[in-house]
């Protein structure tokens, strides 16, 4: 516990702090595209490295494997895997305050659990309970109007902010897959022993092998047209967090058109 | 008659260029242009001429120089006009096998071209739907549209899931400058190695 709270704060200081060494702290925004600085770029690079070399040797040919099972099988293992995600979804949603979208998450948990037997079949869609999207702590942070903080890259985990990163812990609290599977000692009668940690990173690595499969070409793609792939995953990881805070689908709210503006070819 | 003769010449001069010519409805412009491309990848033999085909597509359709321009950001202006003009025809290149690459993975992709909203007189963004199929799960893809030039309009960014490309390749631009010390030159280099690999 108390590891887990000095790490909570070496990363809250990281989020005060947020230009350190190794960033292009002198650097005029306008020029370096992005308004959020690197922690400790030269580590992140190494740690994405080590990450792509992992991904190329462990992680892609899973997903390859997983790509080779029939479709219905992979959608319902999709499904299962989002199902559960959903639990944790819901906690953020009523943290940002929108009871809507949390009443929406939770019917759409109970139907899919008990109609779509366990979440492998998403009945709810039909019956016009859409899928909202995910949520989780770092965007609920986001929505309270936390700073990114500076951008750095986790081993295994991947590309992340200081915010994120709390948010990663702040997961671990709200989370009631993890908590289930974490508090299996039984006290005074009370507990649960069907389950055990393992549990919880079997569901979260099937989450991401399915991820991974869904992604495999755009990856191949980004892979062979990057000139800075590093550079390239930083752009998208930011611009697609930016655009989960704002729980918005439409460019115009997330994209800012400013850069746009000034360029005129006819 | 030699007369008519030209006005028929004319009229059918007028009919072919007519035939190539994109519409000036941005959303129609967008459909036109997913048609051609589906109609490229399906039928074109080789992967050489279906690059070949996009390219010469991408030239008549896509504002490569104000997409050049708007990735190198404010760096522009460090650049002489013959700097310039070398890196408007370096990102050409690099642009158009970027381009082609990224779409001749795709054999028959099924776009619907759902709506457009103006954004103001010089934008408007096109929404379109890249169909699931068994692999691949149902991509958004929205078409920043330049309208300056209202009888020409030409694409500008694709908005991938709300992740913008030309956004991406700014800052993977002004990446590899900054770890180049602010070298716009070293950019270049870059670009050279790419377009040459």
């Amino acid at each position: 516990m108390i590891k887990k709270i000095l790490y909570i704060l070496s990363i809250w200081l990281l989020l005060m702090f947020p230009a350190n060494a190794g960033s292009t702290g002198s650097e005029d925004l306008s020029k370096s595209g992005s308004s959020t600085k690197e922690c400790f770029e030269g580590v992140s690079r190494a740690m994405f490295k080590l990450n792509h070399g992992l991904d190329k040797v462990i992680f892609e040919p899973i997903a390859k494997g997983y790509r080779a099972l029939p479709a219905p099988i992979r959608k319902g293992t999709g499904n299962a895997v989002d199902n559960l995600r959903s639990l944790l979804t819901i906690s953020n949603n009523i943290l940002q305050g929108d009871l809507g979208r949390a009443g929406n998450t939770a019917a759409r948990f109970g139907i899919n659990t008990t109609a779509g037997i366990l979440g492998v079949f998403d009945p709810a869609t039909k019956m016009g309970f859409e899928d909202q999207g995910k949520e989780d702590f770092g965007q609920t942070l986001g929505a309270w109007g936390t700073e990114s903080g500076c951008y750095f890259v986790l081993p295994i985990l991947g590309p992340t902010t200081a915010r994120d990163a709390i948010g990663l812990i702040g997961n671990t609290f709200l989370d009631p897959v993890y908590q289930i599977t974490h508090n299996t000692e039984i006290k005074g009668g009370i507990g649960n022993s069907n389950y055990s940690e393992h549990n919880y990173y079997y569901y979260r690595g099937t989450g991401a092998v399915d991820f991974r499969a869904k992604n495999i070409e755009s990856w191949d793609s980004l892979e062979n047209n990057s000139i800075d792939l590093y550079a390239s995953l930083k752009s998208l990881y930011l611009q697609n967090r930016k655009q989960k805070i704002a729980n918005s689908t439409s460019t115009t709210e997330t994209q800012d058109d400013s850069d746009w503006e000034e360029i005129d070819t006819n | 008659m030699k007369k008519k003769f030209f006005i028929i010449i004319f009229f059918i001069f007028s009919l072919i260029q007519e035939s190539f010519a994109y519409s000036s409805d941005p959303k129609q412009f967008i459909q036109e242009i997913v048609n051609e491309a589906k109609e490229v990848l399906i039928n074109s033999n080789t992967k050489e001429f279906k690059t070949k085909r996009l390219s010469e597509m991408a030239l008549k359709t896509v504002d490569i120089k104000g997409i050049a321009f708007y990735t190198l950001g404010s760096y522009r202006k460090d650049l002489n006009d013959e700097q310039l003009k070398e890196y408007l025809n370096l990102f050409e290149k690099y642009f158009l096998k970027s381009f082609t690459s990224r779409l001749t993975d795709y054999s028959d992709p099924k776009i619907d071209v759902l709506s457009a909203e103006v954004l103001n007189p010089k934008y408007t963004m096109v929404k379109s739907l890249l169909l699931a199929t068994d692999k691949k799960p149902e991509v958004k893809i929205d078409w920043r549209v330049y309208t300056k030039n209202p009888d020409k309009p030409l694409i500008r960014d694709l908005i991938i899931e709300g992740l913008s490309l030309a956004r991406t390749q700014k800052e993977e631009f002004a990446s590899v400058i900054q770890t180049n010390n602010g070298e716009v030159i070293k950019l270049f280099d870059t670009l050279k190695e790419f377009i040459n690999k």
